[in-house]
Order: C-alpha cells, then sequence, then structure tokens
C-alpha cells in the first residue's frame, strides 16, 4: 500500500550522510514533524487551535532531564515519565480547556503556555532556570549510544513515521470522521452519537502525548535542555509550521515542517550574499516567505502543490475503499421490528420559552411504527423547536419525550440518538472535506466500538470494514452508490438530502425525523424522496417530517399534526386537516373561513 | 501595604490598563470587521514614535520606505480609479516628511499618517486577497507580518529604546504625570469616540453590518473591502496615537509592542471579541492583576496573570453563545 | 545543495585561495542581546577587513563565518554544529549565557576550541573534560559583583534591594552578588524580576521601597535598564543606585538622560579608557580598539561589548600563529584544532581591553580583578572613572 512509502524517510540519514550538518537538520525536522502532526490532529482533524504544543514538550524533556540527572535510571525511564506528566498535564488542562468555546479555547493554551515558560525559568532549584540542566546522558539502544546526529536521525524519523502511519490509520477510522464532523458542525455530530467534550478531550491528550514525545527526543538529542525552546514562541513557529504546510493533511504538515526547518538555514546562507552581512535580514525574510506563501495558498502549501502536480483533479487522501465495495459483511441493520402501530415515540405536554417568547406551548403527539407523521404550520410556528426538544437539542421546560417507551427528556443528541432516533437539519449539514461514502459512514459511530488506542494502532481494520459496508449499503438503498467515493460538496441539494438519508438509514435508527427534507429539491427529486420514504415506512421505519410543501406533505403523510403560535391546532389525516377551519385561518388569516 | 501603597499600584494598573484597553478596542473593531486578528499591532505602535524621534533628528526612517513600498503594490492591484487613493497617499506621505523637516509640529502629524497609511496597505497587500481564508490562515498570515515588521524595526531603527519629549511636562500627583493624564484623556475620547460611531454614525454601523453578514451588506451596496480599510485605518490610527502618547513614559523599542498587544489581546477575548465595554474593562482588570502580582511575586507575574485570567475565561465561555471557529 | 553554496561563498569573496584559516562566529544579532551582539558582530567584521588589509595571519588569508542565533539556545547548537562541519579551526561566540552553555557539549565533542562572549561563571568553570575546549574574555558577573561589593562596603552600605531580568543575566546576577554581598556582611533585602518588554515596574519598585534598602542594584543590560531607575527616581528613591556592567553602551546614556545622573556600576576598565592612569595596563589597547570602532562606526559608538570580541581575537591571532608553527589544519584537521586549543591555554600576560589574560589549566577566564574592573560613575551625562582597585 502506498503508505508504507514513507518508511523511504529512513534511506535519508544514509544520503545526507557526507553532510554532518544536514543530519543535525534531519532530526530538527523529524522532531518539528511530530508537534506537526499533533498539530494535525489536534488542529487539522480536531479543530482546536492551540498555542501550547511547546509547553508539552517542556514537560516531557524536563522530566527525563530530571530523572536522568537525578537518579541513575536508564533515559528510557524518562520516556515513561515524560508521557506519564505530559499525559497528566494534558488531562488537567484539558478538562479545563476543550470546553471552552470558539477564540476562549486558544487564550487559554496562551496562558498555559506562558505560565509553565515562566515557571521553567524561575523554579531555579528544580530546572537550573534559564541556564538550563546540561549534560544529558544519550539514549542507548540495544547496546549501541545513539550519540551521533546519524544514528539519532534513525531513531527519530523511524519514531515519525510509525506516528505517520498511525495517524493514517486514525484518519479512516470512526474516530477520524468523529473529529471531522465535530470541527464542522458539533450538532450534527453529536446526532450521529458523538460525545463531544469526551472525543475533544482525547484528540487533546493524543495531541498533548505526542509533542511529550518530540520534547523526550530533544532532550536527548541535544543533551540540554532550558526554556527557550519551550516558549510561545517556539508554539508560535511550530503552528506556523502545520498551517503553512497544510494543516488538514499528513504531508502538510511535514512538509511544513521540513520547509521551516530549513528555511532558517536557507536564509543564513542565501541573505548575506545578497544584502550584505551588516543588516540582520532573517527574520524579515523569514515573515515575508510566510506572508507569501499564504497569499498564494491560504489552506496551505500541500493542497496547492497536490493540485497542481499530483493528482490534476481534485486533492484527496487515498480513499477508502479504492473504487469497489469492501467484502466485510455490513454491520446488521437493525430492521424494525415489533408491531406496526405501536407507539415509537411519544411528545407530551412540551413547551419551551426564550425570553418573553413562548415557542412550544403544551405539544403533545404520537408517533407509531410504520407511520409517517407530518407536522406542519405556518412559519415561526415552533417546529424546529419542537425537533430540537424531541432530538435533545435543546431541554424543555416542561413536558416529556418517550422512545419506545422510555423516557429521553433533557437527554443529550448523542444519548438520544444511540436509542434508536435519527435527525437530519433543515440545511443539509453533510461534511464537505470527507467523500459520500465517509460521510455516510460516519452514522455508523455510535454502533462501532474501537477507541483511540485500537485505531492508532490499526487493530480495528475488520470493524472499519463493516462500517464502510454498511455504508455502501445504505448509499445503494437511497440511489447514491456511484457517487460513493466524491466529495460530499459535489452533491446537488437534491443529492445531499438523499445522503443524509442515507446516514440515518447506517446508523441503525428506527425513528426518522427529517427537518424539511423537500428543501431546495426540485420536482423531480421530491417525487424519488417520497418514493423512498413510502418505501421505508413500509418496511416498518417511522418517519416524522416537518416541510411546507403541502403536495409532498399531503401526499405522503398518514397523518398530520399543525402548529400554529407554539401550540398545536389540530391533528388528523391529511384530509380532516385540510379541512379544519381553523388550520384554514391559520394559514390564511381569519376572515374567510370557506 | 498601606493605603498609598495600594494607591499607586491601582494609579499603576490604571495607566496600563488604559494601553492594553485601547489597543484591545483596536483589536476587537479589526477582528469584528475583517477576522483577522491583528498581531502587528505592536508594531504598529511603536512604528510612530520611533519614527518620529528619526524625523526630528533630521533623518527619514525606514519606515517611510516600508509604507511607499507596500503603498506602490496596493496601487499595483487596484484597478483604474482606485489607484488614486494610495499613490496619492504615497504623495501626500512623502511631502509631508519633507516639510516636517522644517515646520517641527508636522512631525507628529507626519509619524501618525504614517503609521495608518501603513496599516491600510497592510490590509490592502495582505488581508484582503485572503478574505476567504479561515480565521487560523489569517491568524498566522499575522504572525507572519508581525515577525517581518519585528524584524524591520530592528533594520531601521536599532535594539535600543528612545525616549521622545513628553508633550505635558510635570506630575499632577504622586505617580501620575501629565502626560499619563493625555493618555488617560485619549483613551476616554477613544471609547466615547467608538462608541459613537457604531451605534450613531451611518458608516459606523455600516460596518458592523459588514461584519455580521458579508452578503448582506454588499447587498445593501456597503463594499467590505472598504470596510476592511476603514477597520484598519482607524485601528493603526488608535496605536499610532497611543504609541506617541506613550512613548516619553516608557522608551519605545522595536520590541516592545509584542508584550502590549498579547496583552490587549487578552483583553479582547475576554470581551469574546465582540464586546467594546467587556473588553475594557478586561484590559483593566489584566493590569490590576499585573500590578499586585508584580509587587508580590514579580518573578512569576506574567504567569499569575495569564493563570488568573483562566477562571475568567471558563466563565465568560460558559456564558457565551460561542461562534464556533 | 549546500556544497554548492559553500563553493559559491567561496568564489564570491575574492580572498579566498587554498589554505584559508576558517574562524566560526555565533553571535546574537538579533532578539533581547542584540544590543550586545550588535557590536560584537561589527567588530569581528572590523577584524576581518583589518586581515584583508594586512595579508592574514602568517600570511593565510583569514574568512570568518558568521552566524546569529537571535538569542536562542537551540540556533546556536545548530550554527555551532554547521561551523564544526565546516572545518573551523575555532569558535568564537556567543553572546548569552544559556546559548553558550548549549554550545559547549557541541564544541567539546567536535574537539574544537571555543572562545565565549557570554557572561557566566558556569561557562568556563569548573574546568572538566568538556570545558577543556572552552574560555571566554568577557568579566564573570562574580567579578563585577566583586567590585560593586566592595565599592559598597567602602562606603558603608549594609542593605542592599535588588531588580533584575527575569533570564539568565538577571538570575546570575542576582546569585552570584547575593553570594558575595553575604559573604561581606551586607544583606539583601529584596529580590524583583522584570521583563525587559515591561512598561511599568511599579509594583516592584514599591516593595522595594518598603524595605529602605541603602542602595538598589538593578541587574539588567542596555537601554531596559532605565526604567527601574527612572521609577526609583519618581518614587522617591533617596539611596545608592548601582547598575551592572551591561550598561555600559551610550544609549544608556542617551536614554536615562538626568534620571541615570550618579549611578554606579562596575566596568571593564575601556569604558573610560582615556581616564585610566598612564599604569594601567590596558589602557593603550583599549584606546586603539576604541580609535577603530569609532572610525568605521562614528564617534561615540563603541561598546563595551564589541571589545569583548576584539579580546578574543587579541588572544586567538597570536595562538594561531603559534599554532600553525606545529601543525596544519590542511593536513590534519583534529592535530591543529588540538594544538591551537593548547595554544590559547598557553596564553600568558597577554594584554587586552579588558585587563590582562593569563590562562592555565584551572582557570579558562584568565583575567585578575584587579586589572579588569573598575568603578565608574555617571557625572555630567559622562561616565567618570572613580575608582580602581589596583
Amino acid at each position: 500500500m502506498r503508505r508504507y512509502l514513507w518508511f523511504a524517510l529512513l534511506l535519508l540519514p544514509f544520503a545526507l550522510s557526507p553532510f554532518p550538518f544536514y543530519l543535525t537538520l534531519l532530526n530538527f525536522f523529524a522532531l518539528s514533524g511530530l508537534v506537526a502532526l499533533s498539530l494535525y490532529v489536534l488542529t487539522g482533524l480536531g479543530g482546536m487551535t492551540s498555542f501550547a504544543q511547546a509547553a508539552f514538550m517542556g514537560v516531557a524533556a524536563y522530566a527525563t532531564a530530571l530523572l536522568a540527572k537525578g537518579t541513575g535510571l536508564s533515559p528510557w525511564a524518562g520516556l515513561l515519565l515524560g508521557l506519564l506528566l505530559t499525559l497528566a498535564f494534558a488531562l488537567v488542562l484539558g478538562l479545563l480547556t476543550v470546553r471552552l468555546k470558539g477564540h476562549f479555547l486558544p487564550l487559554s493554551t496562551i496562558a498555559w503556555q506562558v505560565a509553565l515558560y515562566i515557571l521553567a525559568g524561575n523554579l531555579v532549584g528544580l530546572t537550573g532556570g534559564h541556564t538550563g540542566l546540561t549534560d544529558l546522558p544519550a539514549l542507548v539502544l540495544f547496546g549501541l549510544p545513539l550519540d551521533t546526529p546519524f544514528r539519532y536521525a534513525f531513531l527519530s524519523l523511524f519514531l515519525l513515521v510509525l506516528l505517520v502511519l498511525a495517524l493514517h490509520n486514525l484518519r479512516e477510522s470512526r474516530l477520524g470522521r468523529a473529529l471531522l464532523a465535530l470541527r464542522g458542525d458539533a450538532l450534527t455530530a453529536a446526532s450521529f452519537g458523538v460525545d463531544p467534550a469526551a472525543l475533544r478531550l482525547k484528540a487533546f491528550l493524543l495531541a498533548g502525548g505526542i509533542a511529550g514525545l518530540a520534547g523526550f527526543l530533544y532532550a536527548h538529542f541535544l543533551r540540554f535542555v532550558n526554556p527557550t525552546p519551550f516558549s510561545l514562541e517556539a508554539s508560535i513557529k511550530y503552528l506556523v509550521m502545520a498551517v503553512a504546510g497544510g494543516v488538514g493533511t499528513i504531508p502538510g504538515v511535514l512538509l511544513g515542517a521540513a520547509l521551516f526547518t530549513g528555511l532558517e538555514d536557507w536564509l543564513k546562507d542565501l541573505l548575506p550574499l545578497l544584502l550584505g552581512r551588516q543588516g540582520n535580514y532573517e527574520t524579515v525574510a523569514y515573515g515575508l516567505v510566510l506572508a507569501g506563501i499564504l497569499l498564494f495558498a491560504p489552506q496551505g502549501l500541500w493542497p496547492l502543490l497536490a493540485r497542481r502536480f499530483i493528482w490534476g483533479r481534485g486533492p484527496k487522501e487515498a480513499a477508502p475503499g479504492e473504487g469497489e465495495p469492501p467484502k466485510a459483511e455490513p454491520l446488521p441493520l437493525r430492521a424494525p421490528s415489533g408491531g406496526r402501530g405501536e407507539v415509537v415515540l411519544e411528545a407530551k405536554e412540551l413547551r419551551k420559552a426564550f425570553g418573553g417568547l413562548l415557542a412550544v406551548n403544551g405539544v403533545s403527539f404520537a408517533l407509531r411504527r410504520g407511520e409517517i407523521l407530518a407536522l406542519i404550520g405556518p412559519n415561526g410556528a415552533g417546529k424546529s423547536t419542537t425537533f430540537h426538544l424531541v432530538t435533545g437539542a435543546l431541554r424543555p421546560e416542561a413536558g416529556r419525550v418517550f422512545l419506545f417507551g422510555r423516557e429521553v427528556t433533557g437527554l443529550p443528541p448523542y444519548r438520544v440518538h444511540r436509542l434508536g432516533l435519527g435527525r437530519t437539519f433543515q440545511h443539509p449539514h453533510v461534511f464537505p472535506e470527507m467523500t459520500v461514502l465517509e460521510n455516510a459512514a460516519l452514522a455508523t459511530y455510535a454502533r462501532t466500538r474501537a477507541g483511540f488506542l485500537r485505531v492508532l494502532f490499526g487493530l480495528h481494520r475488520e470493524e472499519e470494514a463493516r462500517a464502510l459496508a454498511t455504508a455502501w449499503e445504505a448509499l445503494r438503498r437511497v440511489g447514491l452508490g456511484d457517487l460513493a467515493l466524491e466529495r460530499a460538496d459535489r452533491l446537488t441539494a437534491g443529492q445531499q438530502r438523499l445522503l443524509e438519508l442515507a446516514r440515518l438509514l447506517a446508523s441503525g435508527a428506527e425513528v426518522l425525523l427529517l427537518d424539511e427534507p423537500g428543501a431546495g429539491l426540485r420536482a423531480g427529486e421530491k417525487r424519488e424522496l417520497a418514493r423512498l420514504l413510502l418505501a421505508l415506512a413500509r418496511e416498518g421505519y417511522s418517519v416524522l417530517l416537518v416541510d411546507h410543501d403541502m403536495d409532498l406533505v399531503m401526499g405522503l403523510a398518514d397523518r398530520v399534526v399543525v402548529m400554529n403560535y407554539g401550540e398545536k391546532i389540530a391533528e388528523g389525516t391529511p384530509e380532516e386537516v385540510q379541512k379544519d377551519p381553523r388550520v384554514r385561518a391559520a394559514y390564511l388569516g381569519e376572515v374567510e373561513a370557506a | 501595604m498601606d493605603a498609598t501603597i495600594l494607591g499607586l499600584l491601582l494609579l499603576d494598573a490604571l495607566q496600563n490598563g488604559v494601553v492594553y484597553g485601547l489597543l484591545a478596542l483596536a483589536l476587537v473593531l479589526v477582528f469584528a470587521v475583517t477576522r483577522v486578528i491583528l498581531v502587528p499591532i505592536g508594531e504598529l505602535m511603536m512604528f510612530a514614535p520611533l519614527s518620529l524621534v528619526w524625523l526630528q533628528s533630521g533623518r527619514f526612517p525606514g519606515t517611510l520606505g516600508l509604507a511607499l513600498a507596500l503603498g506602490l503594490l496596493w496601487a499595483l492591484r487596484e484597478r483604474g480609479r482606485g489607484r488614486a487613493l494610495p499613490l496619492l497617499g504615497g504623495a501626500g506621505l512623502l511631502l509631508l516628511f519633507l516639510l516636517a523637516r522644517g515646520v517641527a509640529p508636522l512631525a507628529y502629524l507626519a509619524a501618525l499618517l504614517l503609521v495608518v497609511y501603513l496599516g491600510v496597505a497592510t490590509y490592502r497587500v495582505f488581508f484582503q486577497p485572503m478574505r476567504e481564508a479561515t480565521v487560523l490562515a489569517l491568524l498566522i498570515m499575522a504572525v507572519g507580518l508581525h515577525v517581518a515588521y519585528q524584524g524591520l524595526g530592528l533594520v531601521f531603527f536599532g535594539p535600543e529604546q528612545f525616549r521622545p519629549d513628553p508633550l505635558l511636562q510635570g506630575e499632577v500627583t504622586v505617580g501620575l504625570s501629565w502626560q499619563g493624564v493625555l493618555v488617560l484623556a485619549f483613551a476616554l475620547v477613544s471609547v466615547l469616540g467608538l462608541y459613537l460611531f457604531f451605534r450613531r454614525a451611518l458608516f459606523g454601523k455600516a460596518l458592523l453590518a459588514a461584519a455580521e453578514n458579508r452578503l448582506g451588506a454588499r447587498l445593501c451596496g456597503i463594499r467590505p473591502e472598504e470596510a476592511g480599510m476603514v477597520a484598519f485605518a482607524i485601528a493603526s490610527l488608535m496605536a499610532a496615537l497611543s504609541g506617541l502618547l506613550l512613548a516619553p513614559l516608557i522608551n519605545a523599542a522595536y520590541f516592545m509592542g509584542f508584550m502590549l498587544g498579547l496583552k490587549g489581546f487578552v483583553a479582547a477575548i475576554l470581551g469574546g471579541l465582540l464586546s467594546y465595554p467587556v473588553a475594557f474593562l478586561g484590559a483593566l482588570l489584566v493590569a490590576v492583576f499585573e500590578s499586585f502580582t508584580s509587587f508580590y511575586a514579580s518573578a512569576y507575574k506574567d504567569a499569575l496573570a495569564f493563570l488568573l485570567l483562566v477562571p475568567a475565561l471558563f466563565y465568560q465561555s460558559l456564558r457565551a453563545k460561542g461562534v464556533e471557529e | 545543495m549546500k556544497r554548492w553554496l559553500t563553493v559559491g561563498l567561496f568564489l564570491a569573496l575574492p580572498v579566498l585561495a587554498q589554505g584559508a584559516l576558517k574562524v566560526g562566529v555565533v553571535v546574537s544579532a538579533t532578539g533581547p542581546a542584540a544590543s550586545l551582539g550588535i557590536p560584537e558582530r561589527n567588530t569581528l567584521l572590523l577584524v576581518e577587513e583589518l586581515l584583508k588589509r594586512t595579508g592574514g595571519v602568517a600570511g593565510r588569508p583569514v574568512q570568518f563565518i558568521l552566524l546569529d542565533d537571535a538569542s536562542d539556545t537551540t540556533q546556536a547548537v545548530r550554527n555551532t554544529r554547521r561551523l564544526v562541519e565546516e572545518g573551523v579551526v575555532a569558535v568564537i561566540g556567543t553572546t548569552t549565557t544559556p546559548a553558550s552553555l548549549g554550545m559547549i557539549p557541541v564544541v567539546a565533542e567536535a574537539k574544537v576550541p571555543m572562545i565565549s562572549l557570554a557572561a557566566s561563571k558556569d561557562i568556563i568553570y569548573p574546568v572538566d573534560a568538556q570545558r577543556y575546549w572552552v574560555f571566554k574574555t568577557p568579566q564573570t558577573e562574580e567579578l563585577m559583583a566583586r567590585a560593586i561589593v566592595a565599592d559598597m562596603a567602602a562606603r558603608g552600605v549594609k542593605t542592599v534591594g535588588y531588580i533584575g531580568f527575569n533570564d539568565a543575566y538577571g538570575e546570575g546576577w542576582a546569585r552570584f552578588f547575593e553570594a558575595e554581598a553575604r559573604a561581606k556582611g551586607i544583606q539583601v533585602v529584596a529580590s524583583e524580576r522584570y521583563n525587559r518588554t515591561d512598561t511599568s515596574v511599579t509594583g516592584q519598585v514599591l516593595r522595594i521601597l518598603a524595605r529602605r534598602p541603602e542602595a538598589v542594584l538593578i541587574g539588567a543590560s542596555g537601554t531596559p535598564a532605565v526604567l527601574p531607575q527612572r521609577t526609583l527616581k519618581e518614587r522617591g528613591y533617596g539611596g545608592l543606585l548601582y547598575q551592572t556592567h551591561g550598561v555600559a553602551n551610550p544609549d544608556f546614556l542617551r536614554v536615562g538622560g538626568k534620571d541615570v545622573e550618579d549611578t554606579l556600576l562596575p566596568a571593564g576598565p575601556i569604558l573610560v579608557a582615556e581616564q585610566l592612569p598612564g599604569s594601567f595596563p590596558s589602557k593603550r589597547v583599549a584606546l586603539d580598539y576604541i580609535q577603530r570602532y569609532e572610525a568605521r562606526h562614528g564617534i561615540g559608538s563603541y561598546s563595551t561589548f564589541g571589545a569583548h570580541a576584539w579580546d578574543a581575537w587579541l588572544i586567538l591571532k597570536p595562538a594561531l600563529e603559534r599554532a600553525l608553527r606545529k601543525a596544519d589544519p590542511e593536513k590534519d584537521l583534529a592535530a591543529f584544532r588540538a594544538a591551537l586549543r593548547d595554544e590559547i591555554e598557553a596564553t600568558r600576560g597577554l594584554v587586552a581591553t579588558h585587563g590582562v589574560f593569563s590562562f592555565s589549566k584551572e582557570d579558562h577566564l584568565g583575567l585578575r580583578f584587579e586589572d579588569a574592573a573598575v568603578m565608574v560613575q555617571v557625572e555630567g551625562g559622562r561616565w567618570k572613572l572613580i575608582r580602581t582597585f589596583r
């Protein structure tokens, strides 16, 4: 497989051995690459910007330095201690930080970073202060001391490649999809069973651990630690590397690391030749190069280069499945069982106010298995709010919700989803960076189990194959099978709706809540959608839908609930409701009641 | 800790806080309109008094060359009549500098307008082409410019500090000089001015509209590019004025801007990058923390000041509706 | 690619033929230590120009490879590795203590002699297997602290307050000064810190004032050292004010103005070269350096830090000459480097700008307190020699 080409990096020390200084640079590249990869996880996948990666490096570096100097233990023990401490720090910081929304998260990482740097500089008795700790021992591997850049490069590059492979695994797994979804739209991700805070915390821990590994390696490479390489400036540098190279891709962050590691030295060579030795132009040139890269490639260099030179079509990483459906067994799609007519979803006296506005007031309804229930009403009637209340996106002030007889009032969306309820949104929430297949596969998140460790070590392949097979099945069911490997943002509105539906099927939900599924569709697409929904209802799925297109609704629904000003004003078959004078008054106004 | 010391510390906090506050206001303004976190604001702040010192000693500062070069790039990006602004602006600036060598008070105006021109040109050349990029990409661009401008600061002005003469001499009371009062007055005027601008003036409201909803604003005839230029112009003006007023009190050097900008940024975040009054209050809060921690544990003052923010951040985050970025 | 560039470098510089002696230099020309590093770099460029005119050392041209470490340790280490790989016979640098300490293992491993331009005693003491290769020219903080404490004792000072940078320089000063003061029975009643980038030190100053010390020492360098002094004056401090030799440059006087009048500081004798008594050994050499530097950069432009670099060259040049008689860098670089190291260590009685250098196996600083430090006071905006320790 193509990904094992990364091992070719291990040939570099041989290629560069006539130039000992470049071996040193190679090691710095590997170390920066590790930190850049941690940013790939945290920022590229998880969407969290961290200014504290250098601080995590520092924790591990100091841990191993102090252990080596204070005890006679092997430096490898320092790795263990370093990682433990880094993960502990990441846990504490993460618990506080990942719940912060928006801009507060990066700022709190700045706070930690500055604080740790200052502590490192001032606890002179412990850390040697700004002068630092010298004479750290070299690592010894199989009896061979790794005390030259040549030897060390093998270690650092090997670990780098291992991590690259592990992160490839991460990207092509339920966790990778969940992180990308979380970054794009947390609510949608939650509606497929993703626990946002927990997942973010794990990503934070992983990123911190990777940075800690880099710190350990740094300490035993330079054999000297002081606070400067673990400062805010250093963290910013790593962020620059990741973003300029392309933070959303693995080759991108590594390209950024390589480019900026080398840049400093190339500038040192080049600038004195061009501009004389009297001035100090390196930082200026560095800044201008960075600005230039971002002007021409705001998403980073790698996507730009890949588009131009490598793929010619759209940029994407190795697509899962590569064109044919995997041979694995799909996950058992729970065929809706149980008697027709059994109540699957019930809402009782739901009430929700926003400040002074009473959006939903005493609304009750029941959805039966195999039934299509439509919720209609003029704009502002409270339909979407009712949806949110039922699915857990909002908590009702009063009233209760039951799913399969179980009370789910006030449970968070990802919990409600796991009990068998799925929903779509008014605007299709598909994730554009992922393929159609990956979007669908996201839905299997709640039904698969592999955690970070299994994924990183690649032990999740079987489950992953089954998840993908499930997604394929669902896509074919809705008629999108041919488009499975396209990027999701290339679909038409109608196709995106179908994708949302496929997601729901893949998720194994039996109760489907569809928010304006017809919006933005052409007539032909609406007909197809209606056909599909009827077929699903016959199979035993239960559908609650909200829409404004009366033809669609009346032709599709078994029963209709009408809302106005937050209250239920009518309920019955489509014919009954159409004749109801209160309904007509609501839509057409009071005056003429025919 | 007695009353005198408490008073002096609070006065110190007030004076520092006001500076952070001015920077915070400028940062919030720029972010709200363009989504750019203006990291180089510290450099812009320092360029004004440093250029002034150079001009007062009869030399042309390197920043003039930088501004004109960027102005040229700006003109090249424009078409037709759009070129008038950068070209005329650059010519006017040059003229002003020439005149200022003879007429001393013009030097202040020259330094001020230099930084404003530089700020607007920076937006036009570097940020406007990137307007569709993510906030993170814009931030990294801002970091790159900060590094470049700081490096240029060293090249143009050397590594040492400079101290222009204060506009007003002498002390009002112990701990507060007349120059300090001037700074406070300026801050007050700025806060009021920004408030009135955004609440009352049509153009101010248009700026806010452009920030909230680009498409909507364009449909109403507001050009986002123009909004961006105005935001950067105001921010540069505030930074430059703050720098000119402060330099006699703090000694300006090429490297002093970053920390000030960072603290302003912290304050801005406390305001959620949205609210001006909260940002300003946040700045005062930061300054108070700083003042007291520098009394009790000076080695750790920055660490403590940042750490004490975390509960504040937490609280703000829980309250905020949160625009996920 | 780098080979190509190096060849290009060779071809571009006119002097270079076979047989050039390569001397590596690492200084902090940017970053917080720039105000020290820039004069150091300028001085070595001066040396290079001089050598081009006079034909080099023992008839061989000398090529300086100058690298900036931006006051950052990692950069310094990288630069050193690179210089060593390019075949330099010696390394001069760097400006700051932590970066110099980082360079030590590299030069020790590569067995290349190094002359540091940084302050701390830790760089050359104790002379173990690694520091075997390392020498330095600036006076240590310990030596200068001795001068300050001696002056304080002579004035009967009993209590001192300290405020210094929150970095290696300020930290080193705090450590050595407090040790020396304690030894002489002077009590340090306050020890505050501030950052170079700070715009206010009110809190720290108030704390110091509350303790009412008879003298205050400011452990900073460059123009940022003015801030605490000005704040102390504004808050009405009436006791003695001491600064370290880190402020011995003209910009400090320029920015400090009236606020730094009467400041006391220890300095290398070169700071007040014209005022030194004729018997002072380094007077002539110091005046010579000043004249050369000012000819190139303007009157009043010289700094004591640039002089450290000049001293490094004054030591290196004769050592190179002696080593060239014993070994040939072209034939056996390792042997030459070792011979050069031995010759540097063999330096005895070398008169330089900051004093007289005599290295030995245990002493890689080689300066005597009496010759290397004087007390200076700022009077009328100028440096005035007030005490020597001879």
